[in-house]
């Protein structure tokens, strides 16, 4: 809110409600302030930089990769990396299938693991379009692939959530993992882009 | 909220349902329109695909928004449908598909 100077506006309903509701909560001992805060402050802190770990873990170790691809959840707590309540599906890319990633109902994203969705991601028309026409809508982020790649839309309509495991670009042979992680974005991890060489 | 963590805990846990699909399985995704918090999209239903894998067996969605159990839990699938059965008129390879995540009791065979 404090970056809102001079374009004050009412609260909406939902703020409104979300108010009350933490307020009733901090009132009767349930919660307090500094753990509310530090849960907002937590989930800040997560960013894209998770998910392109365990890209880059996979990409140097076959075996953590195929594991990742049995069960994502069990393969990033092995890395320390907790994904409560999560079911993580990693989906794939190779020469013949790009994946990408979307929630046509709401806005279901891998948070754990890429933070906070872009507001794209959340657009009406990202979440209307990408199940209708998604070679447009990669070709508008700037990837244009042949016919002969078919693309797989992974819809998040109910209780998993989606990862793309993008192709390691060549020329990145003998890279350390904190270089290869360095490549991959979040846009990479959703589907709409690929890693790219600096 | 109380009063919905009383009744999951007091109320008997149901079976849910065996899974009715396997994977490969042709099935269609039924083609009604009941009002509340639906997880099937509108794009697939009354639309045919395979059964990709099964994910697992959760609460169903439709009756835990209603603050109930959620009971019978549901066996959840992700289907997988060619784009040219969803819109006829679709522009891309014939081969580009999607994939959705979708509650056993949506699901016919076919």
């Amino acid at each position: 809110m404090s970056e809102d100077r001079g374009t004050y506006q009412p609260l909406t309903y939902f703020q409104l409600m979300e108010v009350s509701l933490r307020e009733l909560l901090v009132e009767k001992g349930i919660l307090s302030d500094a753990e509310v805060n530090a849960a907002v402050e937590d989930m800040r802190a997560r960013g894209p930089e998770r998910g392109a770990k365990v890209v880059a873990r996979a990409w140097t170790d076959p075996a953590f990769k195929a594991r990742l691809l049995a069960d994502g959840t069990r393969a990033c707590e092995e890395m320390g990396l907790d994904v409560p309540a999560l079911r993580l599906v990693v989906v794939e890319n190779t020469p013949e299938v790009h994946n990408a990633i979307v929630c046509t109902l709401c806005s279901c994203y891998p948070r754990m693991l890429l933070g906070l969705p872009p507001d794209w991601y959340k657009s009406r028309e990202y979440r209307s379009r990408m199940v209708r026409e998604p070679r447009a809508v990669l070709a508008e982020f700037g990837l244009v692939l042949p016919d002969s790649v078919r693309i797989r839309v992974h819809d998040s309509t109910a209780d998993m959530r989606y990862m793309v495991l993008p192709m390691r670009p060549a020329g990145t042979e003998g890279w350390s993992e904190e270089r290869l992680a360095s490549i991959v974005t979040r846009d990479c991890m959703i589907g709409v882009a690929v890693p790219r060489l600096p | 909220m109380a009063s919905a963590t009383i009744a999951s805990a007091t109320v008997r846990a149901q079976d849910a349902p065996a899974p009715r699909f396997a994977v490969g399985d042709r099935v269609r995704v039924r083609a009604t329109y009941p009002l509340g918090h639906i997880r099937t999209p509108f794009y697939v239903r009354g639309r045919s695909g395979v059964i990709e894998r099964l994910c697992g067996v959760f609460g169903n969605p439709e009756e835990l928004a209603q603050m109930r159990s959620g009971e019978p839990r549901q066996p959840l699938y992700r289907v997988r449908f060619l784009q040219r059965d969803l819109w006829p008129d679709y522009a891309g390879s014939p081969d580009d598909v999607v994939e959705v995540e979708i509650y056993q009791h949506w699901l016919e065979p076919v």
